[in-house]
């Protein structure tokens, strides 16, 4: 009895879809759609994460301190002994290439924690590690490659590609090079007593851990970049859910009324169509993982160029299947149906037995008031959280707001602005035209709503990418000056540099440092030589007039944003610089990807302050072409090793490149959001166009054909679009500002400027209005080609 | 990698607790066993025993500053061998490890270190004596006469060690058996050096004085597959007497001891003459361990409570264990060293 009555119920569920295939396939395609846009920017993230965490897991040697023979070259087994035996904590590191392969051997007993190829969990064994024929481990094509050593090969996904790993002993012997290491790395933590180094190895050179806070915060911008597209998309494909959802509801009332009316139990009902939409679901998840799995491929090979960009390393330009992005797939399309379906399942429990059709046509008019009232709270709460919220996750919640708030808006300003339209229409057809426009808004608010999304998600992504590239360049001009970077091992490579650079360079800028504290937080003070350098280069986000004549004269100093926002040191404040002097703040310069408080004085008070910090570090201002013949002499001359020279140029061109192929992924999801958008239309006119006949037929029957009809209804549909991008606009913008002003300083600690980019949205907009035009092209073929017949059935009694 | 953790699972491949604390009852594979009837010879038996699976050579010493507060330092070395073969360069499968620490009343400092042997970084040779791992070191002329050396990041000591007495075989002549079954390992021991030397600690150098203890033991299967760890008791009375006693805890516990007297003469005890049993149990690195004990030795005479100097003397290194000073009251008075291990959390 019980299956009988769910299979009735089934059936007839099931019927509708029978009869409606294009809704059906709108509800599968917008949620697949959706969650393949949603899936696609997590692989993507999760893939790149995966790469980079495996690069920085074989070349995490960065992170600590490393020695280094002075020449260059490379340094004797002995030595490392003798090191270790004189108390040093360091392990040696030997590199090569074996038929193309980065090879690299470690020795894993004194290797420092978290560095190395095996993971304990994952049943590695030392022994095997060690002794015997060894093991080497990489990533399976990576092995593949590797000639046939006689060592065990153990696939290892985490390792970069490209790279393989094993015992220091027997990568030696691979490589021919017994007895040689090419670089020590040095322990975190030493003992208390050791000797020191120029006693033990005079030939070797200690260099400090690398500082990877540039190119972390380019690759965290980036990530959250991609993660806001990926939210975005999610969102736009969650109006187009909702409205497929909402239709096939709507259409089903008289069918459940219908049915309860038989007899069926409204609980049961509820819970029958519930399971119809979870299954739907799944199947509209596992097509849209799919597709995401194809976007993130085709964009995959971009970001793994923009992360070899930024490593330097290889990373696999291939996608692998990570369960944990199929399961999250799948999670967000059954959640997603399930918010976009609550509303709707909620009405039905809420229905009257015996309601008629007229229900929500009359309930039309207040749940536009309810829109209004919600978008009004949204934007009201996101202007508030703009204002007063604290912390990366009330930026968050101040974005969901404004961009909900903001496409809850939407329908209430389009029926204002095509009554204002109407009214001031002098001619029938252009009267008619803005009226049935108006009519037709409702049915058409969830695409243009998802449209509105897209396009404000790809003016603000795109503002924010485009902002962070100009701020990036103009302060890598203006901090990377000189035209080349030297550090100095030692006080005496110190002076020959200086000598060398005096008569070779234009210009020899120390750079002095040292740590200190103010106002409680840690800052490093510079001291900074007068020089036209820093006068032609350096800009400002706040200052007094002539800054620089103002710090030459030792008046004050220069703070950045950073400690200028953390510690509220404003225009005039008086900062401490050392012991007994304190000084007003003259300018504020900005100062991204730092992650400390800074202050700059003067060289003279500098020294004056800290006589026992003397320079190690220089920037040399030269001809550009003259950088290499300066380069050379560095080396020939003063010693000075390739790795502790800096060429400005070479920074720029990473720097550029990286945001050349942040820019290619970006405009990639561009064009993909606004097709997801275009589709949502294409499907709500489809959807419409047969509920439109009965207002069609009477303006056929005055007189218009229906060829003018189809045009018009092509007009109609640029038209909205174009009201909508007009509305995206300033919806993206304060997108881009929350993202820039708001998120970045909170996840960051420093703002964005804004810029704005008025080519690049009228470009987007146009792009916006073709896929309008191409989302409405089907519907009004199909209109012009209409039999008359059927508009003249309009007319019969018993339609 | 997690090194360390790996190292738990690998330097001594330690599988199941079937297999004994830190895998000391593994199987013997291609090792050498030892065999009762084989004399020690000095001082070739001072150095390493490369066809032995594990071996190691263990210094503990109870020792006063100036002001008369107690220390007591410990610096062992342990070697464990991958196969039963020894050589040159890399490829060599032997590895070394070395534990140093510093006892006070109130605090109780660790340094650990890893080394591969056939390059020179860590090794033993038996004449001049040289123990070494590192920077850490324990080498003189000859074994009577050696200097000992470890650095940590919040310790150094310096110390110079002069023997007094014999060297003291345990067991049948230097055959100590650790299990009814039969396992057993060759262990002799120099209870009787007299120390004089400088401890670095956070707060200053001290300069200390005292009585060190050394142990050397080496085998390939010390312990049976059903025995989860020891304790291990060295204790010097101030009757100048000494008394070494162990309890292997497995199925059934087994004991050993040996009695030392101020003349040097040994006495070996065989199963259950020895009896120590828990008195207090302190929490220490989430684990339950007795840091008070009875000990009794009925035909000496002895019944002595044993208490920790610090109660925290944890080692928590790569096979973590409990190690460190004691002190004697009840029948006699003195101070020594105890030794816990398996004790799991």
């Amino acid at each position: 009895m019980s299956i009988g009555l769910n299979g009735a119920i089934l059936s007839a569920l099931a019927s509708h879809w029978w009869r409606n295939p294009m809704q059906l396939l709108t509800l599968l395609a917008g949620l697949a759609l959706a969650t393949a846009l949603w899936s696609g920017v997590q692989a993507i993230n999760a893939e790149a994460r995966a790469s980079y965490d495996a690069a920085a897991a074989t070349l995490g040697e960065g992170q600590f301190a490393q020695i280094t023979a002075r020449d260059g070259g490379a340094i004797a087994q002995e030595t490392y002994v003798a090191l270790r035996r004189a108390g040093w904590a360091v392990s040696p590191v030997v590199e090569g290439r074996l038929d193309g392969v980065r090879l690299i051997g470690l020795e894993p007993l004194t290797a420092p924690g978290g560095l190395g190829p095996v993971r304990a969990d994952s049943g590695a064994d030392l022994g095997a590690f060690l002794a015997g024929a060894g093991q080497i481990f990489a990533q399976a094509e990576t092995l593949a490659r590797l000639p046939d050593t006689g060592a065990q090969g153990v696939a290892s996904p985490d390792v970069a590609p490209n790279t393989a790993l094993t015992d220091i002993g027997l990568a030696q012997r691979l490589l021919g090079r017994a007895g040689q290491i090419d670089r020590l790395i040095v322990a975190p933590q030493q003992p208390l007593t050791r000797v020191p180094l120029a006693e033990v190895a005079p030939d070797l050179i200690q260099s400090a851990p690398q500082d990877g806070g540039d190119i972390a915060q380019l690759t965290d911008s980036f990530h959250l970049n991609l993660t806001a597209f990926g939210l975005l998309s999610f969102a736009v494909g969650l109006f187009i859910v909702h409205g497929a959802i909402g239709l096939a509801f709507e259409q089903r009332r008289p069918m459940v009324r219908t049915l309860r009316a038989l007899g069926a139990p409204l609980w049961r009902l509820i819970a029958l169509m519930a399971v119809e939409l979870a299954v739907l679901a799944l199947v509209a998840g596992l097509i849209g993982v799919g597709l995401g799995y194809v976007i993130a491929a085709a964009l995959l090979p971009d970001v793994a160029a923009t992360l070899r960009g930024l490593y330097g390393a290889d990373v696999a330009g291939q996608l692998s299947l990570r369960p944990a992005w199929w399961l999250s797939g799948l999670a967000i399309a059954v959640g997603g149906t399930a918010v976009a379906a609550f509303g709707a399942l909620w009405s039905l429990a809420r229905m009257p037995l015996l309601s008629g059709r007229q229900a929500r046509a009359m309930g039309m008019g207040r749940s536009q008031r309810v829109q209004s009232v919600a978008a009004l709270v949204l934007l009201i709460l996101s202007g508030g959280l703009a204002l007063w919220g604290q912390g990366l996750v009330a930026g968050f919640v101040m974005l969901g707001a404004l961009l909900i708030g903001g496409a809850l808006a939407l329908p209430p300003l389009l029926a204002r602005g095509l009554m204002l339209a109407e009214a001031r229409a002098r001619r029938p057809v252009a009267q008619w035209f803005w009226a049935d426009t108006r009519q037709q808004v409702p049915g058409l608010s969830l695409a243009l709503m998802a449209l509105m999304l897209a396009m404000a998600a790809n003016v603000g992504v795109s503002t924010m990418v485009s902002s962070f590239r100009l701020t990036f360049t103009g302060f890598l001009d203006q901090r990377l000056a000189s035209e080349l970077y030297v550090s100095a091992a030692d006080q005496a490579q110190a002076e020959a540099i200086i000598a060398l650079a005096t008569q070779e360079a234009q210009a020899i800028l120390p750079l002095l440092s040292t740590d200190a504290t103010v106002a409680g937080l840690p800052v490093q003070i510079y001291g900074a030589r007068d020089h036209a350098t820093y006068r032609d280069n350096w800009q400002f986000l706040q200052a007094e007039p002539s800054v620089w004549d103002a710090l030459a004269r030792g008046e004050g100093v220069l703070v950045n944003e950073q400690l200028y926002r953390r510690a509220g040191l404003d225009l005039g404040a008086m900062v401490p610089v050392g012991a007994g002097v304190t000084l007003p703040v003259l300018g504020i310069y900005g100062d991204y990807g730092n992650p400390i408080g800074q202050v700059i004085v003067t060289e003279d008070l500098f020294r004056a302050q800290f006589p026992a910090i003397t320079a190690l570090r220089f920037g040399l201002r030269t001809d550009p072409a003259r950088v290499d013949p300066l380069r050379a002499a560095l080396r020939e001359r003063a010693g000075v090793p390739e790795t502790a020279m800096v060429d400005q140029a070479a920074i720029k061109a990473m720097s550029l490149a990286v945001f050349e192929r942040t820019f290619t992924v970006t405009t990639a999801l561009n064009v993909l959001t606004l097709a997801v958008a275009g589709f949502a239309i294409l499907m709500s006119l489809l959807t419409l166009a047969a509920m439109r006949l009965p207002q069609l037929a009477p303006v056929w029957a005055l007189g218009l054909t229906r060829r003018r009809l189809a045009g018009l209804d092509l007009i109609r549909a640029v038209v909205l679009a174009a009201l909508t991008g007009a509305l995206a606009l300033p919806l993206g913008l304060a997108l881009a500002w929350a993202l820039l002003a708001v998120v970045n300083v909170e996840a960051f600690g420093w703002r964005l400027p804004m810029y704005l980019f008025p080519l690049d949205y009228l470009r987007l907009g146009l792009l916006a209005l073709l896929a309008a035009a191409l989302a409405a092209l089907w519907p009004a073929w199909r209109l012009s080609r209409i039999p008359p017949a059927q508009l003249l059935g309009v007319f019969r009694h018993e339609r | 990698m997690n090194v360390k953790a790996l190292l738990l699972a690998l330097l001594l491949p330690m599988q199941a607790v079937a297999q004994g604390f830190a895998g000391l009852g593994a199987a013997v594979d291609d090792f050498a066993v030892p065999l009762p009837g084989r004399a020690l010879e000095f001082p070739a038996d001072h150095g390493a025993h490369p066809a032995y699976r594990i071996e190691w050579w263990y210094l503990t010493a109870n020792m006063t500053g100036p002001d008369g507060t107690p220390y007591g330092l410990q610096w062992t070395l342990f070697r464990s061998a991958l196969a039963p073969q020894d050589g040159e360069g890399w490829e060599t499968p032997q590895l070394w490890m070395g534990h140093a620490a510093v006892t006070t009343p109130e605090a109780h400092v660790v340094a650990e270190r890893l080394a591969r042997g056939g390059i020179g970084q860590a090794g033993v040779v038996a004449d001049p004596f040289a123990a070494w791992i590192d920077d850490w070191a324990m080498e003189g002329p000859d074994f009577d006469n050696l200097r000992l050396r470890a650095s940590g990041a919040e310790f150094a000591y310096d110390v110079a060690l002069t023997a007094t007495g014999p060297l003291i075989r345990h067991g049948q002549d230097g055959y100590s058996v650790k299990s009814a079954a039969g396992q057993a390992s060759y262990y002799y021991s120099q209870p009787f050096f007299d120390l004089k030397g400088t401890l670095t600690l956070p707060e200053g150098a001290v300069p200390v004085t005292g009585r060190a203890w050394l142990d050397r033991e080496w085998s390939s299967q010390p312990l049976a597959a059903d025995q989860t760890g020891w304790d291990w008791f060295s204790l010097s009375f101030d009757t100048g007497d000494k008394m070494m006693g162990f309890i292997l805890r497995g199925d059934t516990d087994y004991t050993a001891a040996t009695w030392i007297s101020a003349d040097g003469q040994a006495t070996p005890y065989p199963d259950g003459a020895f009896a120590a049993a828990p008195l207090a149990w302190h929490e220490v690195a989430g684990r339950r361990v007795p840091t008070g004990w009875q000990v009794r030795l009925p035909d000496r005479g002895v019944d002595v409570t044993v208490t920790a100097l610090n109660p925290d003397a944890w080692m928590a290194t790569s096979v973590p264990y409990w190690e460190g000073p004691v002190t004697i009251s009840g029948s006699h008075g003195g101070v020594g060293y105890l030794e816990m291990t398996g004790y799991d959390d």
